[in-house]
């Protein structure tokens, strides 16, 4: 542990007893009667998905609200005759910004005042609002605003032209001739209109097939920093925005689960007398996840709980042992496994050759909220309340579950706290466990499944663990010779519902990319795959296969840089020719860095550059080493994204991204012993903290492509950077994450 | 035995198990969702409240301790230090999931109550106990050091 946490820790824990004049021990075990004195109050306003603003609010630009409009041309935007421009967002807000990228789109093309866009969740509806990438409804892969980027403009193209077009009836002048400029008509002649004063008119015009576009020197939101700021900051600072945990119903019941102790374990019998005489517990009841106890409040949900006695068949469970599996998946990693590369040259004969075994931990997500769902059965239909991050799954496995029609199931899909991949999950598995515990009280009233932090770091879909063998080699003229590479661990993909779609010739790809997509020019790289299955539930993390593989190429490829005795950016760009926007990166993190000028004693520069989902970015590390710990000191982090949409955002995902891979490199493990989850809560499964947050500087690097996402590429290179820099410091190659196995952190 | 409460001035009796850690009857009795659970074990810092001008982890602490003390949630902040905190976190676009954000507005506001001029190590200490899992942690320094120089000007 951190010095410093050790005196927070302590002091915090001295500082309440103290002040509170009670024991140093804040553990209540008894029980409670809750009164539901708030049930009243509450209504179903959250059916909307947020609450309408308040006056104060509404005054505040961009905050959320629902605005109703006559002028509705399409699935994506309202005007009011209130002058409110309405967007309905179809991809899930987990913190990335989208729900702010995708309002920038339509109020850009419409013209829009920015404080007068309001925003909204789409509900499930696959034909409307799929995913263009992916065909479904949901977020992920970075493609929110990619796949967006042309559907939202043209929506807001084509309320202008309903509007401008209401205009020129009204006024009987050529279409051509009137303007529009912050949600406001205007003609030459000086008759100007208000979006809301021409709605109506405008809905009765034909909404234009292919309403022209603007150019990017029209672009007046787009691309223009700070132009639009985040629409969910207001709600976010004052305690309004609700989360699937805040969801206030009439009657709401709180569940929380006894989930099986290992990962495998088969439920044989419970006895509920004691749990049933804890206050606030009305139900518990067997669900095909494990044992419910559902109550009126958390807390005697989870008192109820911990009186419950539930005995589980751990005979084929309790074995499993992440130390072991990685012992096994070490010595499977030196056998060749399915081919995942066709390689156009075979090896040549290597002056040096480095042979290195990477070892890479379970991780949990750890989003800051814990999974939890709101199920609803009334009325011969269902109801859920959730960060449905995948709709159409949440969706179809509810309807499954519920044994309802899917036109009988409605979901809410309300912004999350944090997902990291962890609620894009093709088994909506809190989403399922949700609705068996609404069916197993027969619908008697809505109740809200929540994880505690324990359940919710113990219960598998972890980002799986990977071994690498790399054997990689130089020539006598410093040009690489020889790579093989064999990767272990799950697939991903297998077993769910994507794995036919997804998994070819036994390759998930999910497994191998970053390899195999390097940007590098590696033609002799001959990789095998090897796709173990586990009792533990794998699942992507954000940026999912490059979490591994960029640490192993650019942390191999500079140690080739040194073994060909080149400076790492001039051998990283030697092999980038094919890869025009990875060398710019390369490039422009490394001037901005200031590469390769003397340093103080004890720092370091590492750097590294990496693809993912069409996205390059190159970060540079500076470190420094006192009595053998590291401190990550500044980061300076250059991405090509395409068309930057909004610019701050852009920043504050590279910010956000570097500070989560640091504290995964540092600290982040889930061990495996008995079968269970070793690590349970963030004492033990650790993040960075704020005085670990190393400067950031992000430079954006200016692009007329498409656009890409920035949800997940900042994470890749990061690890490796930081490595890079631990090794020109002197310190070890690490090859087993995270760091503290090397002892380079404090623990 | 009923707790008498005091919750951003108003006061309320509790009459159930007086155990019962202070997040839950903020949140299902009190009905006031902005405090958030994350941890139960004073680990993360998102349940933090103010309890007579001190920050509290109220995941950890049992209702009847804070009997007859001022509690204030992130609903009930008024105080000069905290409105330029949450301009500061709004003016610099702070927050990404924000499901934190209450509690590290709750602990920054704690800090400039105290020390209206604040250094890094200063925020380092008074913030070290909040987790940001989207690593927001650049612009909430930068936030607490513009309210500060709002306080100032």
């Amino acid at each position: 542990m951190h010095p410093l946490m050790n005196r927070f820790h302590a002091d915090e824990r001295r500082r309440l007893a103290e002040f509170l004049g009670v024991r140093d021990s804040f553990a209540p075990v008894l029980s409670r009667r809750v009164f539901l004195q708030s049930a009243g109050a509450t209504g179903l306003v959250i059916g909307f998905g947020w609450l309408a603003p308040t006056g104060a609010d509404a005054a505040l630009p961009g905050a959320e609200g629902a605005a109703t409009g006559p002028l509705a041309p399409n699935a994506f935007v309202r005007v009011g005759t209130d002058n409110l421009v309405t967007v309905i967002c179809k991809h899930h807000e987990m913190g990335q910004g989208n729900t702010t990228g995708l309002a920038t789109l339509v109020a850009d093309e419409l013209d829009a005042d920015w404080s007068l866009v309001r925003t909204e969740y789409a509900p499930s509806d696959a034909a409307l609002y799929k995913n263009l990438a992916f065909g479904l409804q949901g977020t992920g892969g970075s493609s929110a605003i990619a796949n967006s980027f042309l559907q939202y403009r043209s929506a807001g193209a084509t309320a202008r032209a309903m509007l401008v077009a209401a205009a020129a009836e009204e006024w009987h002048v050529p279409v051509g001739e009137i303007r529009t400029s912050k949600s406001t008509l205007m003609h030459a002649s000086g008759r100007r209109a208000t979006y809301g004063e021409m709605a109506v008119a405008a809905s009765r015009q034909t909404p234009p097939d292919n309403p022209p576009l603007k150019t990017a020197a029209q672009f007046t939101f787009i691309g223009k920093d700070r132009s639009t700021p985040r629409v969910d900051s207001p709600s976010k600072c004052n305690g309004t925005a609700v989360y699937t945990i805040d969801v206030k119903l009439p009657g709401l019941l709180t569940a929380v689960i006894a989930w099986p102790p290992s990962f495998g374990a088969k439920f044989v019998s419970f006895d509920a007398t004691d749990a049933k005489k804890v206050q606030g517990v009305t139900d518990v009841v067997e669900v095909p996840e494990g044992v419910a106890v559902v109550a009126m409040g958390t807390w005697a949900a989870l008192q109820g709980r911990r009186a419950l006695k539930v005995q589980w068949d751990e005979s084929a469970s309790k074995d499993l042992d992440s130390e072991a599996l990685l012992a096994r998946y070490r010595a499977q990693a030196v056998q060749p496994g399915t081919p995942f590369t066709k390689p156009t040259t075979t090896s040549a004969a290597a002056l040096k050759t480095i042979e290195a075994v990477y070892e890479f931990p379970f991780l949990a997500h750890a989003t800051m909220e814990p999974m939890n769902c709101v199920a609803w059965l009334h009325d011969g239909m269902l109801e859920t309340w959730s960060g449905h991050q995948f709709p159409t799954f949440d969706h179809m496995f509810a309807a499954k579950a519920a044994g309802l029609p899917m036109d009988k199931v409605k979901l809410h899909t309300l912004v999350s706290g944090g997902s990291f991949g962890r609620r894009a999950n093709v088994w909506s598995d809190f989403t399922v466990a949700a609705v068996n515990v609404a069916k197993a009280i027969g619908g008697r009233a809505p109740v809200r499944l929540q994880f505690s932090r324990e359940d919710d770091t113990g219960a598998g879909l972890y980002r799986p663990m990977y071994v690498h063998a790399v054997k990689a080699g130089v020539d006598a003229q410093g040009r690489i010779a020889v790579w093989q590479h064999t990767i272990v661990g799950q697939s991903i993909m297998a077993g769910g519902p994507m794995a036919e779609m997804m998994i070819k010739d036994g390759i998930d790809p999910t497994s191998v990319e970053g390899v195999l997509k390097t940007a590098y020019d590696l033609p002799m790289l001959a990789g095998t795959l090897h796709s173990p299955a586990l009792a533990v539930r794998p699942l992507w993390w954000r940026s999912v296969g490059s979490t591994h593989t960029a640490y192993v190429m650019e942390t191999m490829i500079d140690e080739l840089a040194a073994a060909a005795g080149r400076d790492p950016v001039a051998f990283r760009l030697s092999l980038l020719g094919k890869s025009p926007r990875a060398a710019a990166v390369l490039k422009l993190a490394a001037d901005k860095a200031g590469w390769g000028k003397p340093r103080r004693a004890g720092v370091a520069q590492g750097i590294a550059v990496h693809e993912s989902f069409d996205t390059f970015v190159a970060q540079v590390a500076e470190v420094s080493m006192r009595n053998g710990k590291v401190k990550v000191e500044r980061v300076v982090c250059a991405v090509d994204c395409g068309v930057p949409v909004n610019p701050n955002v852009i920043r504050a995902q590279m910010e956000g991204c570097i500070g989560f891979a640091l504290g995964a490199l540092y600290y982040s493990e889930v061990e495996i012993k008995d079968g269970r989850a070793t690590q349970r809560n963030f004492d033990t499964y650790r993040s960075l903290r704020i005085h670990e947050m190393p400067k950031v500087d992000v430079h954006i690097m200016p692009s007329t492509e498409k656009p890409s996402g920035v949800g997940e590429p900042g994470v890749p290179p990061l690890a490796p950077a930081v490595a890079n820099a631990v090794a020109r410091l002197g310190g070890p190659r690490v090859r087993r994450l995270p760091f503290t196995r090397a002892g380079l952190v404090e623990t | 035995m009923s707790v008498t409460l005091n919750i951003n001035g108003t006061r309320r009796e509790f009459d159930g198990d007086p155990d019962t850690p202070l997040l839950w009857v903020i949140r299902e009795d009190v009905g006031l969702t902005g405090t958030k659970y994350g941890c139960g074990i004073a680990q993360c810092g998102a349940c933090t409240v103010h309890v007579d001008g001190q920050t509290l982890r109220s995941c950890s602490a049992p209702v009847s301790a804070v009997a007859n003390r001022q509690v204030t949630t992130i609903e009930g902040l008024t105080s000069r230090a905290a409105k330029a905190v949450q301009k500061a976190w709004v003016d610099l676009d702070v927050v990404q999931c924000g499901y934190c954000q209450s509690g590290q507005i709750m602990s920054a506001t704690a800090l400039l109550e105290k020390k209206s001029k604040p250094s890094d190590t200063d925020i380092d200490h008074a913030m070290a106990g909040n987790i940001c899992r989207c690593a927001t942690y650049q612009r909430i320094r930068a936030a607490i050091h513009a309210a500060s120089a709002q306080l100032a000007g």
